[in-house]
């Protein structure tokens, strides 16, 4: 291993060893504006005046809002029941200079949050491009120039919208439309932050593309939305994390994320969300895929309280792919209800679902997903596979697979596995002398290593490092 | 005092005892085969020295460089220099076999404080220091031993046991114990599964490492690893206990004449536990 991957591994894992003091901490609440708690088309008029949007902009937020009115929550999944809609900041704006393209200017109290927790130090060694989220505004946005030449196109998606007008219309809101769930049109009504990027034709973004997320109040929602199209045999590679202080109230974090695969585009999409326990974290991500494109979704769940999380591939066209990979970990009280869903529209298409679940003390995983092949999607491939580690007696998982079949000549795999830590595995470790907590660890980190592998290194020794947390019972 | 001291020990599974008075001591420098028909408890004999939770010493006293073993958990035995190469050893997916055995040997000399896996900077400097073993180290030690037990380097980075063949495992079992270096090595059945070539590179891997560094405890259905691992004593074990010991050559005869006269002799009912 070359020096300089040491030293980058070196300081990824330096001093992590509590969520509390790492992730957990919070700034003193000092905003130019913090709406009033709960969402009405006051509020909603609100964000979008304050973002100085276009009508049809403000309109559509209204729209949604009445929508999400409307709409049941859902009675399958997690327990919402001690969800409030009214007890939450809907917008909270930290200042009033935002969107800024160089740390220099972002406020020093968040520029301190996003030192502490290593962003810019990152983006100088191995990313292409840095988002930097606090509450409801992105604070810091930049590209390398390598890629900005090249027409790569990565901003907060309200100066998208201000400076791409035309693009950014063709295709917002039509990959998840505002009816498509309860949290999709509440984030449609609300939304405020995220990502837009634009990936040109044959253009191949070499380093990730990141974003970093971050709440920091109380009772705080936070709704970005993110917005990404490769164009025809580009690629690109976005990678979000997120974290949050650890409170013993309430916050919620609904984001939607829509994927767009031109001909022969590859897109990943990678997730390590750390939200702290006190996070309901319901997220609507999906991706359309057309002619010979991959789309790939890495997503790794280890914090929050509730996680409803099912990324989608919709395979439009022949020969395009889908794949989720899925890791998660639920300690004590928290719920992951994480999956995937792969729709076949076409023929000749694949798609490949891989989840691997960890529950530990009284933590609960559910898998969740739906291979569906419509009609006339003939020559399709599809291939399940969960597997789930228990390392309690009072862990709980659960699968729940769905199938939708419309045609013939199709080959759905299936295949689940529950297992508890094997006693005869933890026995021969420590019999080389390996300490019984490290045994573990060790065992849990080789059930999830073959996702990990699939991740860039950084990403792999930071999910890894998380996973030990969890293991030791530091975090918040 | 003897390195490995074993008096009078009993051991139950699940309620049943299965040795009932075992007494063995071996030192370094020695080589004890320990012999007997299928379920006469020598498994179980290596287990409960190990540590297995599933075995519980009922009655009798075992102790490791004068120190009580049976107080102590698994991996305080590995690291007080206990070896056991498992007959079937558990394959651990998605741990190499590399990373395995360097965490185990950092494990040795971290003494039990938790090992953490360190790179750049701090790896250097606790290597200088002797706390932890560099990658560097480490991997020339580990490529030495492979080529001496004819695996090839890509072993290193396999998963724990899985998908190995069964020769494959029990090369892995001597690697490790080549690694790690224990003062006292119970061999189970290393040999069963293996080809003629396959038992010599083993035995050749243990004879390498018996002498004023370490003894071991080789249990055998057969007399043909003894041909190549010679044993100063050989303990004939039925029914839970060691019914009579000889010299070197008590094997040949054992293998000549079977355990009928044995049991015939020292009174042993032929139905063995199981």
């Amino acid at each position: 291993m070359a020096t300089s991957d040491e030293t980058r591994i070196q300081e990824l894992t330096r001093a992590k060893d509590d969520y509390k003091e790492v992730y957990g901490f919070s700034d003193r609440e000092d905003y130019s504006f913090k709406s009033q708690k709960g969402l009405n088309t006051r509020v909603v008029d609100q964000i979008s005046h304050m973002k100085e949007e276009p009508e049809w902009m403000r309109q559509f937020r209204q729209r949604s809002l009445q929508i999400f009115e409307k709409k049941q929550m859902p009675t399958w999944g997690g327990d919402l029941s001690t969800l409030n809609f009214d007890d939450i900041y809907y917008y909270v704006k930290p200042s009033d200079r935002s969107n800024e393209g160089s740390w220099d200017d972002v406020p020093e109290y968040i520029k301190r949050t996003f030192d502490k927790l290593g962003i810019p130090a990152a983006e100088q060694k191995f990313l292409g491009g840095v988002g930097a989220q606090y509450e409801s505004e992105v604070v810091y946005h930049s590209l390398q120039e390598k890629w900005a030449k090249q027409g790569v196109i990565f901003l907060d998606p309200s100066e998208a919208m201000k400076q791409y007008p035309d693009l950014f219309k063709q295709y917002f809101g039509t990959v998840i439309p505002p009816a498509d769930n309860k949290f999709a049109a509440l984030n449609s009504a609300a939304w405020s932050g995220g990502s837009f990027v634009y990936v040109p034709p044959g253009v191949h973004v070499e380093v990730p593309l990141q974003a970093y997320f971050r709440i920091n109040a109380k009772n705080m929602g936070q709704f970005e939305r993110t917005l990404i199209i490769a164009d025809e045999g580009s690629y690109v590679h976005y990678v979000e994390g997120c974290t949050a202080p650890v409170y013993s109230s309430d916050s919620l974090h609904s984001a939607v994320v829509e994927l767009i695969a031109k001909k022969g585009a590859r897109l990943r999409y990678t997730t390590i969300q750390n939200w702290s326990k006190n996070v309901y974290n319901l997220v609507t991500k999906r991706a359309m895929a057309y002619e010979g494109a991959t789309v790939e979704w890495v997503d790794g769940n280890l914090g929050s309280k509730l996680t409803m999380k099912y990324p989608a591939v919709y395979m439009m066209e022949p020969g395009a792919k889908g794949e989720v990979l899925s890791i998660a970990f639920a300690g004590d009280g928290q719920h992951q209800d994480a999956g995937g869903k792969m729709v076949h529209c076409a023929p000749h298409t694949q798609s490949q679902i891989i989840s691997k679940s960890i529950s530990k003390g009284t933590g609960r995983t559910s898998y969740r997903g739906l291979v569906k092949v419509e009609k006339g999607a003939k020559d399709v491939k599809s291939h399940v596979r969960c597997d789930a580690l228990l390392l309690d007696p009072e862990s709980k998982s659960d699968t729940f697979p769905y199938m939708e079949n419309e045609e013939d000549r199709v080959s759905i795999g299936h295949e689940a596995t529950v297992s508890k830590i094997g006693d005869e595995q933890l026995f021969y470790l420590m019999s080389r002398g390996v300490p019984e907590g490290e045994a573990m660890t060790m065992i849990v980190r080789g059930f999830i290593e073959p996702l990990v592998k699939e991740l860039p290194m950084e990403y792999a020794v930071e999910l890894n490092r998380l996973i030990e947390l969890e293991m030791t019972g530091a975090c918040g | 005092m003897a390195t490995l001291e074993i008096k009078d020990l009993h051991v139950s599974v699940e309620g049943k005892e299965i040795i009932k008075g075992v007494s063995i001591e071996v030192n370094k420098n020695e080589v004890h085969a320990l012999m007997g028909p299928n379920g006469s408890g020598k498994s179980t004999l290596s287990f409960a020295l190990a540590g297995h939770p599933k075995y519980t010493v009922t009655r009798g006293s075992a102790t490791f460089k004068g120190e009580d073993l049976l107080t102590m958990p698994p991996d305080e035995r590995a690291r007080a220099g206990l070896f056991l190469a498992f007959q079937y050893p558990a394959a651990v997916p998605g741990v190499t076999v590399g990373n395995f055995l360097r965490t185990a040997v950092n494990a040795k000399r971290a003494g039990g404080a938790p090992v953490k896996a360190l790179t750049g900077k701090d790896a250097e400097i606790a290597g200088k220091n002797g706390s932890q073993i560099s990658a560097r180290e480490f991997l020339k030690v580990l490529k030495e031993n492979m080529k001496n037990l004819g695996l090839k380097e890509d072993f290193a980075f396999r998963y724990l046991n899985d998908g190995f063949s069964g020769g494959e495992k029990k090369r892995v079992e001597i690697l490790q114990m080549a690694v790690l270096k224990p003062e006292i090595a119970i061999l189970d059945e290393t040999d069963s599964g293996l080809d003629i070539d396959a038992m010599k590179t083993v035995s050749d891997g243990v004879n390498r490492m018996v002498g004023p560094a370490m003894g071991a405890l080789v249990i055998t259905h057969y007399q043909r690893l003894l041909n190549y691992i010679r044993p100063q004593v050989v303990h004939v074990m039925m029914d839970g206990r060691i019914v009579t010991s000889g010299g070197p050559d008590f094997a040949l005869e054992l293998e000549a004449k079977g355990y009928d006269w044995i049991r015939q002799k020292y009174g042993v009912a032929s139905s063995a536990a199981a």
